[in-house]
């Protein structure tokens, strides 16, 4: 969807404002979502005090996302998190992290317009992403709370699983078209493959 | 088509899920190294048919870097293990040995 010409050029905008698609799942893209890495030794004390002071949340576990009260924390790497809060919230979270990592060798970064999320959600959203991802996503090996870095067919792209057992995707804004139509794509009606 | 298992974060996938980073254990030569020495550290390479080591990248996944020993006749994976390390560890090179007695790659065996 192009950006109307009129828009005020500050005015920050999503990758894909309003597109949504109802097929094998329901596809949205969740518009704009505060986002910040966090590089660091995650079993240091600023680490940890920095993902309490922008999320609420507890540090998570290998490739587990933590819900806190104003935000999420999600496992990337052995020494990197994302931390999830409200757009409009992310230059204030940025600055408790920085405050509370104080002279600890880590990076925050503010993430959130170099990234699209999308949610996947309904029946189908196991098979929709298993159609593209090479990940086990059967219930008994994909559980609400997980998280997973992953190719998504041609591109890198990450996903975590919410309690109502709905997906969350997020990939890099300049393939979010690409992202969105694969998703399209593989959620067609009548493209059931019926192994979730 | 290699089944991998990262080191670092745990995740089992496919080989599209990773990137080869070419042979492993290749040693660089210091200051003053001779001509042949540096050819080698360049060019020389096993290209075995057999017990192979190798370098691989989970690019689409933790990002790090990490070492597996394989075969590249039957594509079997024998183990995963630290990028941090100059050799094989005992526990690879002994689940080698019982699948294929008696194999030697470079100085390892
Ligand atoms: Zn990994």
């Amino acid at each position: 969807m192009p950006e109307p010409m009129n828009a005020p050029i500050s005015a920050p905008i999503s990758a894909l404002p309003g597109a949504r698609f109802d097929g094998l799942a329901h596809i949205e893209e969740a518009g704009l979502q505060g986002m910040i890495t966090l590089r660091g030794d995650l079993a240091s004390k600023p680490v940890k005090a920095a993902v309490t002071a922008a999320t609420g949340a507890k540090l998570p576990a290998l490739r587990q996302g933590t819900q806190g009260k104003s935000g999420m924390a999600l496992w990337m790497s052995p020494d990197e998190l994302l931390l999830l809060c409200p757009y409009g919230e992310v230059g204030a979270v940025l600055d408790k992290v920085n405050a509370a990592l104080g002279d600890a060798p880590a990076l925050a970064v503010n993430v959130s317009d170099a990234r699209a999320l999308f949610s996947v959600s309904g029946l189908g959203a196991r098979e929709v992403l298993g159609k593209l991802c090479p990940v086990d996503l059967s219930p008994e090996a994909f559980t609400p709370g997980m998280i997973r870095r992953t190719r998504m067919a041609q591109i890198a792209a990450a996903f975590w699983m919410e309690p109502d057992q709905s997906f969350r995707v997020i990939c890099f804004r300049s393939v979010a078209a690409y992202a969105f139509d694969l998703l399209k794509d593989a959620a067609r009606p009548g493209a059931s493959v019926g192994v979730y | 088509m290699l089944i991998l298992t990262c080191p670092c974060c745990g995740v089992t996938a496919e080989e599209t899920e990773f990137a080869a980073g070419g042979e492993a254990h290749v040693k660089r030569f210091g200051p003053g190294a001779s001509d042949e020495e540096f050819r080698d550290y360049i060019f020389a390479r096993e290209n075995p048919k057999g017990v192979h080591f190798e370098r691989w990248r989970h690019a689409n996944g933790c990002g790090k870097w990490f070492h597996a020993a394989r075969c590249t006749i039957t594509l079997e994976v024998f183990g995963t293990y630290s990028a941090q390390t100059t050799t094989p560890p005992k526990a690879i090179c002994a689940a080698i040995t019982a699948k294929r007695p008696g194999w030697t790659w470079r100085d390892f065996a």
